[in-house]
């Protein structure tokens, strides 16, 4: 018998899978303020499982392609008739209006909504696993391939371009990796929380880190100890397993905002909980 | 006469259906300090995000020599007080190994500070945080916008011999905008006046000779400074809207 015949020890190894992924995206998303961008994406999920319903692509492929669409139609509408919050806040809500319609539109088909709105953990099959490390090894190797051009767009549009940088092209990596990490992880934590996953632990990080590296890493830490430790709550309290795995992020993150503010601003540890 | 390191011609550029800028010639070889002066929105920092390549001109092109490597100081760089950076990975991200940060941070005046966070410094720091990590691209074209903005005279004479040391020891050419119509840099080799259009081109009065001027810039900017004295050959119509000429002069 393998040991990954236990249900328990594939969502907890989904979780850390993309707990992993999602700290230093997350990292990103916090720099440049796309939180309500990550939420507008994520939320495209539900009608990209009507399309793969419908077109009986893998699930996974229908979402990264909804949401890879939504993502680069908004940063091209951003900025053009409405603020960017009204346009995301139209963006999210619409698309996840959008996909509950056309999900009840499909004939014959019994879908689990819960599990794709707040995510189906304990349900996650060595195949989801395969598809979760798979997908995330792949963000990852996008990040780091180009990490200090990222990094550079990030800080300065034109800095980057002095290095010969071309920052829109960074934004559409982002964009591309966005859209690759909604489909990962919409059977982990379903398509309502997966920005969570990314700003929460990302935001935790802060407190501790000097450098955007440093931040990255222990981001990815974070987050897999909020995978396990809710998985863990969730077993014994019989709590829906998406929303304890948030649930022990934000913890971990009054936790990290509170040691910072008793330990203080010492050792280059930068502006905890400043601002 | 050697290629010059970046050079454009008949450059024009509309931003939002706005011209910013048209019908600009411009050239920079190496070893040449040239200077751009120019009221706010005379299309200065848009001029230099072309020849950078930040941004796309409408008509003309820019040429640049073959792996032009450019160092660029940024007028401003806006933090988010969510990421944290330190100085050292700062200039980290210029390349260049710890020995060579540690060297560029000296040679700007800010030995020591490669472990605060960037957000920390003041304006004056980060300037030179700023003019560090250029100089470890090891610049063959410096860029500077407004970089010496915010510092008070004795400060930008400071910061203009430092440019001037930096361009004897390196050799680059140096090209830097200032808002500032009439003072300029006195190492200047040309100041290009710019409002849309070149208005202007000329080499800058060295003060350091008359005593009025001397009195003006007090004995701290030791000749660092110099005026720059417009000739425009030609007039603009009244009433033009969103082309005058030189506020800073009804000002004075």
């Amino acid at each position: 018998m393998s040991p990954l015949d236990d249900f328990l020890l594939r969502a907890v190894l989904a979780g850390i899978g993309v707990a992993l992924v999602a700290g230093p995206l997350g990292c990103f998303v916090v720099w440049r303020r796309m939180a309500y961008f990550g939420d507008a994406t994520a939320h495209a999920a539900l009608i990209g499982v009507t399309l793969a319903l419908a077109t009986e692509l893998p699930v996974v492929a229908g979402v990264a392609l909804a949401a890879l669409a939504m993502a680069l139609t908004v940063s091209l509408a951003t900025g053009r008739t409405y603020a960017m919050d009204t346009m995301l806040g139209v963006a999210a809500h619409g698309a996840l209006a959008a996909g509950l319609v056309a999900l009840s539109l499909i004939p014959g088909v019994r879908v689990d909504l819960m599990g794709y709105l707040f995510g189906d953990i304990l349900a996650v099959s060595r195949s989801d696993l395969l598809v979760i490390w798979a997908g995330g090894a792949l963000i990852l190797a996008l990040l780091i391939w180009r990490w200090r051009g990222l990094l550079l767009a990030t800080l300065n549009a034109d800095l980057a371009a002095a290095a010969g940088i071309v920052a829109a092209r960074e934004r559409l990596l982002l964009t591309v990796a966005l859209a690759l990490l909604v489909a990962v992880a919409l059977k982990v934590v379903g398509a309502l929380l997966i920005t969570a996953m990314l700003i929460v632990p990302a935001a935790a990080a802060r407190a501790f880190a000097p450098t955007p590296e440093a931040m990255a890493v222990v981001a990815a830490g974070i987050g897999a100890a909020a995978s396990a430790g809710g998985l863990a709550a969730s077993f014994r309290l019989d709590s829906p397993a998406g929303p304890s795995i948030v649930v022990a992020a934000v913890v971990l993150l009054l936790l990290a905002n509170g040691i910072a503010a008793v330990v203080g601003r010492g050792g280059g540890s930068g502006g905890a909980g400043r601002g | 006469m050697s290629a010059p390191l970046v050079s454009a011609k008949e450059l024009g550029v509309t931003l939002g259906g706005h011209p910013v800028l048209r019908g600009v010639d411009i050239a920079v070889e190496a070893g040449e300090i040239v200077t751009i002066v120019g009221p706010n929105g005379s299309g200065k920092s848009t001029l230099l995000r072309l020849l950078i390549g930040a941004e796309r001109a409408s008509t003309g092109e820019v040429r640049r020599a073959p792996g032009l490597r450019i160092g660029y100081v940024p007028q401003r760089l806006a933090i988010d007080h969510t990421m944290p950076l330190t100085v050292a990975r700062f200039l980290g991200l210029a390349g260049g190994g710890r020995e060579e940060r540690e060297h560029a941070l000296q040679r700007v005046g800010i030995a020591g500070l490669g472990g605060r966070q960037m957000i920390d410094l003041s304006g004056g720091q980060l300037q030179r945080a700023l003019l560090a990590h250029a100089l470890l691209h090891r610049p063959q074209l410096l860029v500077l916008d407004e970089a010496a903005q915010g510092l008070d005279q004795p400060g930008v004479a400071r910061f203009y011999r430092l440019i001037e040391e930096l361009r004897a020891e390196m050799g680059c050419g140096v090209l830097m905008v200032s808002h500032d119509l009439h003072v300029v840099m006195s190492a200047s080799d040309r100041v290009i006046c710019l409002n849309g259009h070149v208005c202007c081109e000329g080499t800058p009065t060295v003060v350091s000779a008359a005593p009025e001027y001397r009195a003006l810039f007090g004995f701290g900017t030791e000749g660092a400074l110099a005026l720059y004295r417009h000739e425009h050959d030609h007039a603009h119509a009244e009433g033009a809207p969103g082309h005058h000429h030189h506020p800073a002069d009804a000002e004075a």
